[in-house]
């Protein structure tokens, strides 16, 4: 086999290993709820992939799914653990709820430029801080990335009542409606919001830059060895700071996507845990950008699911997330593997 | 628990032991006779199998074939307990003492039987009764990581002898140990041996430490026995070193004396740098590097010699003080790293020099994938032109072939070396810092790197040897300074180099030291 192929081939074998096991203990949970899980995996498949329409409702899922993963991504590569998407997102979200507000005059093209560019501004900086942080300061960046979040959240609904409310939302908080010109319309030919396209468009070009690029491969030296960085003089905090940077303007532009194209608002249906269930589209990725896109589908697909499923077997709310959570474990623990299954070719 | 002098050693042999790692033969039916009351050095080169051979018989390591016979008994050692119940015991070449502690809770804690509610006086009177039977000296009451190497290391003997253990394996004892703890170490064990009270079986490649203590030798090459006597008048070094490598080990000719004082490229003043583990910080007043110079930097491992690396290298920041490379501040980026044409090899090179994880031939080109031709204009790498520079360059030091494509962790240790030797040591190299070049490599692959520095200090470069090798500093540097406890404490020239003062300069006897420092 050839040795550069071995850890890519690894990687996917470990994964498709985790999801299989996920299967068993989640079958074994149905059963233990007294369902049939053939009946079960059948809805599940139905309402994820099953017609045009489940396509649609897993494909809207998906994209902001995949740019959360990048927040997470795009560091790891840099050898850091960036939880903290979901606080940037709703703040980036919130952000372009506000910056559309001015632009209703503005070409369409534009204001929709400008109303994603102030959700990743600042996703940027929420997730930036959280590298500089570890760089200036040495705070372990897990912590500080999961604190913050909760911060970002705090702040969204802080200012969102304060502040930003629309006195017409009476039962459901939310700022005002943004103007035509900056929401975002579908895809020709479906009714997926072309937040999709942004999505994929970020997935390969993360790829490029982290695989195949000369400023990747220097993030890469430092997420694989950070001494080795600094003896051969590489910016190790300029590096570290940039890949937080633009992951937390992914996960920005993810809500700068919701408000624009499925909101239209800014209010508590932003805060749906696409940032967190993104944690675990990265990781059952293994963080490759491209592997993100399937991932997002089959995460996607499942939230997908979560309703008709509920409906249909009266499953509680959290059954979806017990799965998730089942999945994420499975991903965790198969990482012990790595380096067993297909061990290099011997000295 | 048994006290050192009751029962003699046991006699312990190995027949036609194997053990193999995949495809490579670490042993190949190797014998050995560890007579009773023997000091018996397992001599070989790194990689020869020697430390192989030692798991194997204190059951740190089981062996794919062969037996292991103990006073004429057949055994079987899977787990180190069951070598522990026959009297084995192994010091292990990195100390396993638990440092917050003192040497007294340390020794309670190895013991197997250690007792659930512990009277201490009644351990320490145990202990100190014990100590009076054994020829080391250690204070029980002491926090180990008050200790000095060698005190550490008597710590780790007499934690073997409280075990019970008869015939004691040391790994490599002496390679953080100065000459003068070296001898006393091994003289101690060597006259408990001759009382017959204990056999002891060393690891090791230094010839002169087989010659001055051990009474009988096993020479491995490459997994083999290729010699085993009893040491006589008649085995010299020359002997042995033959042994040990199949053929006279080829020599490096000393550098001839530099002519005229070229302008100093490194030059450091007033430096203080944090110590990794606390401790004095690292405190050189002033040190200087010049063009066509080597500067060797000896001591004892753990004395401020890699912070002071770490500090060159860019890997640890600056307290105070000044770094200047060309009479301009050092800045350790990479547009300084390129001007200078910087070079640095650091203790544990995959640690400290390599991403691990990433492929050998990504690892090579760490100094030069940024520049064309691998970085295209468009700013991609081109692997085409990586896996070309990489090849080249994994040649200059005979790296594995074939192995490009594999993360380098997966190397065998010298061929990490040669990677980061191959990557450093470039030609146009002008400024360079090494530590331990040679360090797990061959004895042809170590005259190589040695050659490679002459030459480069030749054409020009500035060269910081810090090296745990006296003989290599003594035959390479142009300069010698001793580091202990992060000052310098001796400044010699090469040529004037006295193996006696550098130890005991090492040792830190200051007044000695500072009055040499003074001429």
């Amino acid at each position: 086999m050839v040795d550069a192929l071995r850890p890519a081939l690894e990687s996917a074998l470990l994964s498709a290993g985790a999801l299989a096991v996920a299967a068993v203990l989640v079958i074994a949970l149905v059963l233990l709820v007294g369902h049939d899980p053939r009946e079960i995996a059948t809805t599940l498949a139905r309402s994820a992939f099953g017609s045009r329409f489940a396509w649609e409702n897993t494909l809207s899922r998906a994209a902001p799914l995949m740019l959360a993963a990048l927040c997470t991504a795009i560091p790891a590569h840099a050898g850091l653990v960036v939880i903290g998407g979901e606080g940037a997102l709703v703040l980036g979200g919130l952000a372009a709820s506000q910056a559309a507000l001015f632009v209703a005059d503005v070409p369409p093209f534009a204001a929709i430029a400008i109303t994603c560019a102030a959700g990743m501004l600042v996703g940027a900086a929420w997730i930036g801080l959280v590298g500089a942080l570890q760089q200036a300061r040495g705070v372990n960046e897990v912590i500080s990335s999961l604190l913050l979040s909760i911060i970002a959240l705090g702040l969204f609904d802080w200012l969102l009542e304060e502040f930003l409310r629309d006195p017409a939302s009476l039962n459901y908080p939310a700022t005002r409606p943004i103007p035509d010109a900056a929401r975002i319309g579908a895809l020709p030919g479906l009714d997926v919001h072309a937040g999709l396209a942004v999505a994929l468009v970020a997935c390969v070009a993360a790829w490029w830059v982290l695989r195949r690029s000369v400023t990747g491969f220097a993030i890469r030296v430092v997420g694989g060895g950070v001494r080795a960085a600094l003896g051969v003089g590489l910016p190790v905090g300029r590096l570290v700071v940039a890949t937080c940077v633009a992951g937390g303007a992914c996960v920005g532009l993810a809500g700068a996507i919701e408000v624009a194209a499925v909101h239209e608002r800014a209010g508590g249906a932003l805060h749906a845990d696409y940032g967190n269930t993104g944690i675990l589209v990265a990781f059952l990725a293994r963080h490759h950008p491209l592997a993100i896109v399937p991932a997002a589908l089959l995460v996607g697909g499942l939230a997908a699911a979560s309703g008709p499923l509920q409906r249909g077997f009266d499953l509680p709310d959290a059954f979806v997330r017990i799965v998730e959570g089942v999945v994420f474990l499975a991903v965790i623990a198969s990482e012990t593997l790595r380096g067993r299954l297909l061990p290099p070719a011997a000295r | 628990m048994t006290s050192a002098g009751l029962d003699p050693p046991p006699r312990v042999e190995a027949r036609g032991l194997a053990r193999r790692f995949g495809p490579v033969i670490a042993l190949d039916a190797a014998d050995l006779d560890v007579r009773p009351g023997s000091v018996h050095a397992l001599l070989g080169e790194n990689g020869a199998g020697k430390s192989t051979l030692a798991k194997c018989l204190v059951g740190a390591l089981a062996a794919d074939r062969g037996r292991i016979v103990v006073d004429g008994r057949d055994v079987t050692l899977r787990h180190p307990r069951d070598a522990h119940a026959l009297g084995l015991g192994m010091v292990w070449q990195h100390f396993s003492l638990v440092p917050c502690l003192t040497v007294l809770e340390n020794l309670v804690l190895a013991r197997p039987d250690a007792p659930r509610w512990i009277d201490w006086r009644h351990e320490r009177a145990a202990l100190d009764a014990f100590l009076e039977d054994v020829p080391l000296r250690i204070d029980p009451g002491a926090r180990v990581a008050d200790l000095a190497a060698g005190e550490k290391q008597r710590v780790e003997v007499v934690r073997q002898l409280r075990l019970g253990h008869r015939v004691l394996f040391l790994d490599e004892p002496t390679s953080v140990l100065t000459p003068q703890e070296a001898d006393a170490l091994l003289g101690r064990l060597r006259a408990l041996a001759d009382a017959g009270r204990i056999s002891v079986v060393l690891t090791t490649h230094k010839l002169d430490e087989v010659i001055a203590h051990a009474t009988h030798v096993t020479v491995l090459r490459r997994g083999r026995v290729v010699a085993d006597a009893p040491l006589d008048r008649t085995i010299d070094a020359a002997t042995l070193a033959t042994w040990m490598v199949g053929h006279a080990p080829p020599s490096v000719a000393r550098p001839a004396p530099r002519d005229a004082r070229q302008p100093a490229r490194l030059s450091i003043r007033a430096l203080r740098v944090a110590r990794a583990a606390g401790g004095p910080p690292v405190a050189i007043d002033a040190l200087d590097v010049h063009a066509g110079e080597i500067v060797g930097v000896a001591g004892v491992s753990g004395n401020g010699q890699r912070e002071l690396v770490e500090a060159l290298c860019g890997q640890r920041s600056v307290d105070q003080g000044a770094i200047d490379v060309d009479a301009r501040p050092w800045r350790a980026d990479r547009a300084s790293m390129r001007a200078a044409r910087f070079g640095c090899v650091p203790e544990s090179p995959l640690a400290n020099a390599t991403a691990p994880d990433m492929a050998l031939a990504d690892n090579l080109v760490l100094r030069v994938f940024d520049r064309a031709p691998i970085a295209s204009r468009t700013g991609r790498v081109r692997r085409d032109a990586l896996r070309a520079s990489a090849q080249a360059l994994a040649a200059r030091f005979a790296v594995q072939s074939g192995a490009l494509g594999r993360a380098i962790a997966t190397l065998s240790g010298g061929n990490v070396q040669r990677a980061v030797l191959g990557r450093e040591l470039v030609d146009d190299t002008r400024l360079l810092v090494a530590v331990n070049p040679a360090f797990g490599l061959d004895v042809g692959a170590a005259a190589d790197v040695r050659r490679r520095l002459v030459e480069l200090r030749a054409t020009g470069c500035a060269v910081l040897l810090v090296s745990e090798d006296l003989d290599e500093l003594i035959t390479l540097s142009d300069r010698i300074v001793v580091m202990f406890e992060g000052r310098v404490v001796l400044s010699t020239l090469g040529v004037e180099a006295d193996r006696q003062a550098l130890g005991l300069a090492m040792a830190g006897h200051s007044a000695i030291a500072s009055a040499r420092a003074d001429n």
